[in-house]
C-alpha cells in the first residue's frame, strides 16, 4: 500500500521551544502549573498511591461485587428461584438479609445472582465498544483522509441514532437474549469510545516518535500496536470504567420497558419487580436492596474511572514539560 | 534568491563520494481555499542540494524558510509533491526514494535516520529507553540474532553516554531533555545509517547542555562514520557543525557554500542580514545589514523573482521580474542573487 | 550599584526566596537573592531553565500563583512592593511596574482587536476616555514602530506576524509610562532577523522614556551590548553580579566562564571542538545546602559541598590579591579563578 502521508506531519518548520515556555495560565493542579512556571523539568517517579482512599474502596466494592457475581453458584446463598424460602414479603432478618419478595424468594441471593447479569451485560457492552470503537478510532484518527472522513461519518451517524429506539428495534425483532441485550448495549458503545480514542491516536500521531519509528522501517500495524496504542488505551481505560456505569444503568432502563434479558433476572429486573406499587408499599427492600447494589456500584464506577482518568492526566504532565 | 538551479550541485563524475543527491524538490500543502480558489502554501519551491560522504551540510533560515519541512521530503514524511531524492547516486546501491512506496520505502528507509527537535516527543512515553532504541532492531531482526542486537543497543547506548543498566528499565521521561537527545541519537544511530538528519536537534535545551549534544555528534560522526544534514535557526550552531552550509528563505536557496567561505565571505543579502542580526553579530558584515523589514512574505502569495526582494535593500525591478539563479562566486561558493556582494 | 543617585535606587530587593508548596514538598525556586537597580538603568538576569529568573520576575510582578511563598523585601520608588500586593493595590502593576513576555499571545486577548486593547489599560488605569484613549493607542503603535498603525488598531492579534505582536505587547506595556519594565526572553520566540530589532527597539524606549529596565534572557550574547549591570543566576542563587563591562571583562565565577565558553562562536572556524558542562541544570527539588553548581563544575573542592557560598564582593587585580574591592562585582565563589581559567586552590 502506498507510503501515506498520514500521522502527523507538521508543516513548515514551527520552531517551537516549548522548553522555554512559561506560561502562567495553566494551573491544571497545583503540580502541574507549577512546573510551567518553571519550565524545567521534575523528575520525578516517585507518585505511588495518591489515588486517595475513596478510590481503593471504590475499587474494594467493585471486586467484592465481582467475587460474589463469579462465585455465586458456590456460595452458600439460597436457590434464588426458589419459592417459599421464607414467607411472602418478610423483612430483612437474620435468615434472610434482605428480606424475601413476593414469591417468598430471598432478595440476598436474588441481589447476587442479578449482579452476574448486570455486570455480563455490562462488561460485554464496554469490551465491545472499546475493540471495535477503540480500532476504529485509532485507525480514522492514525490514517486519516479519507478512512476517517468514512469513520468519523459513520460514528456521527450512531451518536446521532437515538439509543433507545436502537434497543426497541434490536431487542423487539431479534428477541431479548443476554447476547442480544450486550450486542445492542455494545453497539451503542462504539461511537463515543471511538470518538475518544480517535482523538487521543491524533493527538499522540503528531509526535516525532511516531515519525521515529515510521523511519526505523515500522509498518503500519507495528506502530498501531507498539507506539499508539500503549498510549491511547490510557484515556480509554478511564472511559471505559464510566462507559460500565452507564450500561449499567442503561440495561436497567430496558428492564423497565419490558426489554431485557428474558432468561434469567438482572439488578433492573429486580429493580422492575419490586418497583410494583403494592410490592413498594408493603415490602420496599424488595427494590432498595437491588437499587442500593446498582447505586453503589455505579457510583464506584464512575468514580474511580474519573479519578484514574485525572491521575493519567497528571502523569501526563509530568513528563510533557 | 532566493533563486533555483543546480550548479552548486557536485559534478558526480568528478565526485563518486556523493551519498545523497536532491534535485527541484518541491513540497506543497494546500491551505484551503480563498475567493473559490484552491491555495497552496509553497513550503519548499526548487531546492537542490547534495551531500558528501562524512560531510556535514548545515542548512539554516528562519521559521517558515522551509528548512525543517526539506529534512522531511528528504525521508519522505511526507514524500515531497516533486523532485528527486537519490541516495548513493552512481553507486550499485543507488535508489531513488520518491519513487519509492510501500514495503519497497520501508526497507531503504533505516539508511536515513533523523534527530527532532523537541528530545521529549521523540520518545515514546510507554516503553523502556532499551525497548527505543532497539526498535529498529526488532523490526528488521530475524529469531536468531536477539543476543547480537541486545549487545549492539548496550554499545551504542554506552557511546551516548547511557548507561545500558539503567536504559532496561526506566522510561523516557525519568530523563532530562539532554539525555532524551542522547537517546534519540543512540535509536538513530543504531540502525548504522549512511545519512542523519538532525532537525534543530539542540534548539530546545539548555544552553549548558547545548554543546554536550554537539560534541557528541561530532563524535557520533566519526565513530560510525556518519553524514550529516544539520537543520538550525542558530548561525553560531551551525558554523560550529557544517563543512558546506546552505542559506534558505521562504522556501528557495539563497546561498551554498563552504562554511568558512560563506561566513567570511557571505555573498547573499540575506545571509548578511542573518550573520548580523545574531546576539553577537559576525565581525565580517556591518551591523547596519540587518536593519531589513520584518514581515517575511506569506508562503501561499510568494513575490515573484526573487522572494526576499521584499526585503532587501538592494532589490531593483530586475529582482521582481527574473528569478536569480545559482550561480558560482568562489571555490566552492554559490549564490542566487543578482546584485552579491563579492 | 555603583552609581546608585542619592535618592536610593528604584528598585531594591533584599534577600528574596521563593518557595512553591507541591504534592512532593516544598520546593525553593529563588533563594536569598539582593539586587538594586537605579533609575534609567538596564539590569540584565541571564540564567538557563529552572535558574529562577522567571520566578524572580514573577515575584516582583505579583504574578505568583497562591501557593508560592515570598519571603524577603522588594521596594520600589520608596514603596514596599509586598505591601502594596497584600493590599490588593490595583494601580501599579500595569502602571509602574510592566512586563512584556516571551510569548506575546500570553499577553493578548486572542478576541479583541489590538487597539481595544491597548486602550483598554490607558482606560482602567489612567481613565482616559475613549477616543483620547484610541488616539494615545495610535501614537504608541506608531512609536514601537509598526506600520500603517491606523489599520492595526482594528486588526485582531492573529492577523500579525510574531514580531509585530510582540511590538503590540511592548506598546501595551508601555501605554501607562512604566518607571520599570521588565522583560522576559522577550525575543527567545522571535526570528533571528527580528530578534535584534525588538532588542533595539526596547534600548531605544528605555533611554527616551528614562525608565529602567530588567532584561531576562539565557543568552549572555543578548546582554552583552544593552545591559548596563548583569546577574547571573543558577539554581535559584545569584552567582555573580557585576556591570556588564567589568562581568565580561574579568569573569569570576565558573558558572559564568563555563556559560561563556561552552556556546558556539560565530567567528570560529567550523568543528572547533566546544567546552561542554556536565551533567544537567538542578531541578529546583534538587537544590540543597551546597553552591548549586558544585556537582558541574571543573573547580570543584571539598568546600564547595560544605555551605552554600555567600555572594561577596571580587577583589580587584590579581585573582587572591590582597586589598581593593570592587563595590559592584560579586560572586558566589569560595574557589578563586585566575583570568586564565584554572583554579590555584
Amino acid at each position: 500500500m502506498a507510503d501515506m502521508p498520514a500521522p502527523g506531519e507538521r508543516t513548515p518548520d514551527q520552531r517551537d521551544s516549548h522548553l522555554h515556555v512559561q506560561d502562567l495560565g495553566s494551573e491544571v493542579s497545583v503540580r502541574g502549573s507549577y512546573e510551567a512556571l518553571l519550565g524545567g523539568q521534575v523528575f520525578d517517579d516517585s507518585k505511588g498511591s495518591r489515588l486517595g482512599v475513596f478510590f481503593w474502596l471504590a475499587v474494594g466494592w467493585m471486586g467484592l461485587v465481582v467475587v460474589a457475581a463469579v462465585t455465586a453458584p458456590w456460595l452458600p446463598l439460597a436457590d434464588p428461584d426458589q419459592t417459599g424460602f421464607g414467607g411472602r414479603l418478610d423483612a430483612p432478618s437474620g435468615d434472610a438479609w434482605f428480606g424475601t419478595d413476593g414469591n417468598g424468594r430471598d432478595v440476598f441471593s436474588r441481589t447476587v445472582w442479578g449482579a452476574r447479569i448486570s455486570l455480563v451485560v455490562g462488561f460485554v457492552a464496554i469490551a465491545m465498544g472499546m475493540v471495535f470503537g477503540g480500532a476504529l478510532g485509532i485507525i480514522a484518527g492514525y490514517f486519516r483522509g479519507v478512512v476517517d472522513r468514512l469513520i468519523s461519518f459513520v460514528m456521527f451517524a450512531m451518536l446521532a441514532f437515538p439509543g433507545l429506539v436502537l434497543a426497541l428495534l434490536f431487542i423487539a425483532t431479534l428477541g431479548s437474549s443476554l447476547t442480544i441485550v450486550s450486542v445492542t448495549l455494545g453497539l451503542l458503545a462504539i461511537a463515543p469510545v471511538g470518538r475518544l480514542a480517535r482523538a487521543a491516536t491524533l493527538l499522540y500521531a503528531e509526535r516525532e516518535f511516531v515519525q521515529a519509528s515510521r523511519l526505523l522501517g515500522a509498518s503500519h500495524g507495528r506502530i498501531i500496536v507498539r507506539e499508539l496504542l500503549p498510549n491511547v488505551l490510557i484515556p480509554m481505560s478511564g472511559l471505559a470504567l464510566l462507559g460500565m456505569a452507564l450500561t449499567v444503568v442503561a440495561e436497567g432502563g430496558l428492564a423497565f420497558l419490558g426489554l431485557s434479558v428474558s432468561d434469567g433476572f438482572s439488578w433492573g429486573k429486580l429493580i422492575v419487580t419490586g418497583a410494583a406499587p403494592r410490592t413498594l408499599r408493603e415490602g420496599p427492600w424488595v427494590a432498595m436492596f437491588p437499587i442500593g447494589a446498582m447505586f453503589l456500584t455505579v457510583l464506584a464506577l464512575n468514580y474511580a474511572g474519573d479519578r484514574l482518568r485525572w491521575f493519567m492526566d497528571v502523569r501526563e504532565l509530568a513528563f510533557e514539560r | 534568491m532566493a533563486g533555483s538551479g543546480t550548479d552548486h550541485l557536485r559534478d558526480p563524475a568528478a565526485h563518486d563520494d556523493v551519498v545523497l543527491r536532491v534535485e527541484h524538490l518541491v513540497q506543497e500543502f494546500p491551505a484551503g481555499r480563498s475567493g473559490g480558489r484552491r491555495q497552496v502554501v509553497h513550503a519548499v519551491s526548487d531546492v537542490s542540494l547534495d551531500v558528501r560522504r562524512g560531510e556535514t551540510l548545515g542548512i539554516v533560515g528562519e521559521s517558515g524558510c522551509g528548512k525543517s519541512t526539506t529534512a522531511r521530503a528528504l525521508v519522505q514524511l511526507p514524500p515531497p509533491t516533486s523532485g528527486r531524492v537519490v541516495l548513493d547516486p552512481g553507486a550499485a546501491t543507488e535508489v531513488e526514494m520518491v519513487a519509492l512506496s510501500g514495503s519497497a520505502l520501508r526497507a531503504v528507509r533505516p539508511r536515513m535516520q533523523m534527530i527532532f527537535q523537541d528530545p521529549i516527543s521523540s520518545l515514546n512515553p510507554r516503553r523502556s529507553v532499551r525497548d527505543i532504541v532497539g526498535e529498529g532492531l526488532a523490526i528488521w531482526s530475524k529469531a536468531s540474532d536477539g543476543l547480537h542486537q541486545q549487545a549492539r543497543v548496550d554499545e551504542v547506548l554506552e557511546a551516548v553516554g547511557i548507561d545500558p543498566e539503567v536504559a532496561a528499565t526506566r522510561r523516557p521521561h525519568q530523563f532530562s531533555g539532554g539525555q532524551c537527545q542522547r537517546i534519540s541519537i543512540a535509536r538513530a544511530v543504531v540502525m548504522d545509517p549512511e545519512i542523519l538528519i538532525c532537525d534543530e536537534p539542540v534548539s530546545a535545551l539548555d544552553v549548558s547542555v547545548q554543546a554536550q549534544i554537539l560534541n557528541l555528534l561530532e563524535d557520533m560522526k566519526e565513530r560510525y562514520g556518519l553524514t550529516l544534514v544539520f537543520i538550525s535557526h542558530d548561525l553560531s550552531v551551525v558554523r560550529n557543525v557544517s563543512d558546506r552550509v546552505a542559506v534558505m528563505y521562504l522556501g528557495k536557496l539563497c546561498e551554498v557554500g563552504d562554511a568558512d567561505a560563506l561566513y567570511e565571505r557571505p555573498a547573499h543579502p540575506y545571509t548578511r542580514v542573518l550573520l548580523a542580526s545574531a546576539p553577537e553579530p559576525a565581525p565580517t558584515v556591518d551591523p547596519s545589514d540587518a536593519d531589513i523589514g520584518d514581515e517575511i512574505p506569506s508562503p501561499i502569495d510568494p513575490p515573484s523573482g526573487c522572494r526576499f526582494r521584499t526585503r532587501c535593500p538592494r532589490a531593483t525591478d530586475r529582482c521582481a521580474s527574473e528569478e536569480p539563479v545559482m550561480r558560482q562566486v568562489g571555490d566552492d561558493h554559490f549564490v542566487a542573487c543578482h546584485f552579491p556582494s563579492i | 550599584m555603583s552609581t546608585a543617585s542619592a535618592a536610593g535606587p528604584l528598585l531594591s530587593v533584599q534577600d528574596l526566596g521563593v518557595t512553591f508548596g507541591t504534592a512532593d514538598g516544598p520546593v525553593r525556586a529563588v533563594d536569598g537573592v539582593s539586587f538594586d537597580l537605579t533609575e534609567g538603568r538596564t539590569l540584565g538576569i541571564v540564567g538557563e531553565s529552572g535558574s529562577g529568573k522567571s520566578v524572580t520576575a514573577k515575584a516582583l510582578m505579583n504574578l505568583l500563583p497562591s501557593y508560592a511563598e515570598v519571603e524577603g523585601s522588594i521596594t520600589f520608588g520608596g514603596r514596599d512592593l509586598r505591601a502594596l500586593a497584600a493590599a490588593r493595590e490595583r494601580h501599579f502593576w500595569g502602571v509602574e511596574l510592566t512586563m512584556v513576555f516571551q510569548d506575546p499571545m500570553t499577553s493578548l486577548n486572542p478576541v479583541k482587536r489590538i487597539g481595544e486593547q491597548i486602550a483598554e489599560c490607558l482606560r482602567v488605569h489612567l481613565g482616559r476616555s475613549r477616543k483620547v484613549a484610541t488616539a494615545e493607542a495610535l501614537d504608541l503603535l506608531e512609536r514601537v514602530g509598526i506600520p500603517e498603525p491606523r489599520k492595526r488598531l482594528r486588526q485582531y492579534p492573529h492577523e500579525l506576524s510574531g514580531g509585530l505582536r510582540q511590538r503590540v505587547v511592548i506598546a501595551m506595556a508601555l501605554a501607562c509610562g512604566p518607571r520599570l519594565l521588565i522583560a522576559d526572553e522577550p525575543t527567545t520566540a522571535l526570528d533571528v532577523t527580528v530578534q535584534k530589532h525588538i532588542l533595539d527597539l526596547l534600548d531605544d524606549l528605555r533611554r527616551e522614556r528614562a525608565m529602567s529596565m530588567i532584561l531576562i534572557t539565557h543568552d549572555l550574547g543578548v546582554v552583552k551590548g544593552r545591559a548596563d549591570d548583569v546577574m547571573v543566576m543558577y539554581g535559584g542563587r545569584t552567582m555573580e553580579s557585576a556591570e556588564t563591562p567589568t562581568l565580561f571583562g574579568r569573569m569570576h565565577h565558573p558558572y559564568t566562564r563555563a556559560l561563556l565558553e561552552t556556546i558556539p562562536r560565530i567567528d570560529a572556524p567550523a568543528h572547533t571542538r566546544l567546552v561542554p558542562i556536565p551533567g544537567r541544570p538542578p531541578s529546583p527539588a534538587e537544590v540543597g545546602r551546597s553552591c548549586p553548581f558544585a556537582a558541574r563544575c571543573r573547580h570543584r573542592i571539598d568546600d564547595c559541598l560544605d555551605g552554600v557560598p555567600p555572594l561577596v564582593p571580587v577583589p580587584v587585580g590579581a585573582a587572591g590579591a590582597e586589598g581593593a574591592e570592587d563595590a559592584s562585582h560579586h560572586s558566589a565563589c569560595i574557589v578563586s579563578v585566575g583570568s586564565d581559567g584554572r583554579g590555584d586552590s
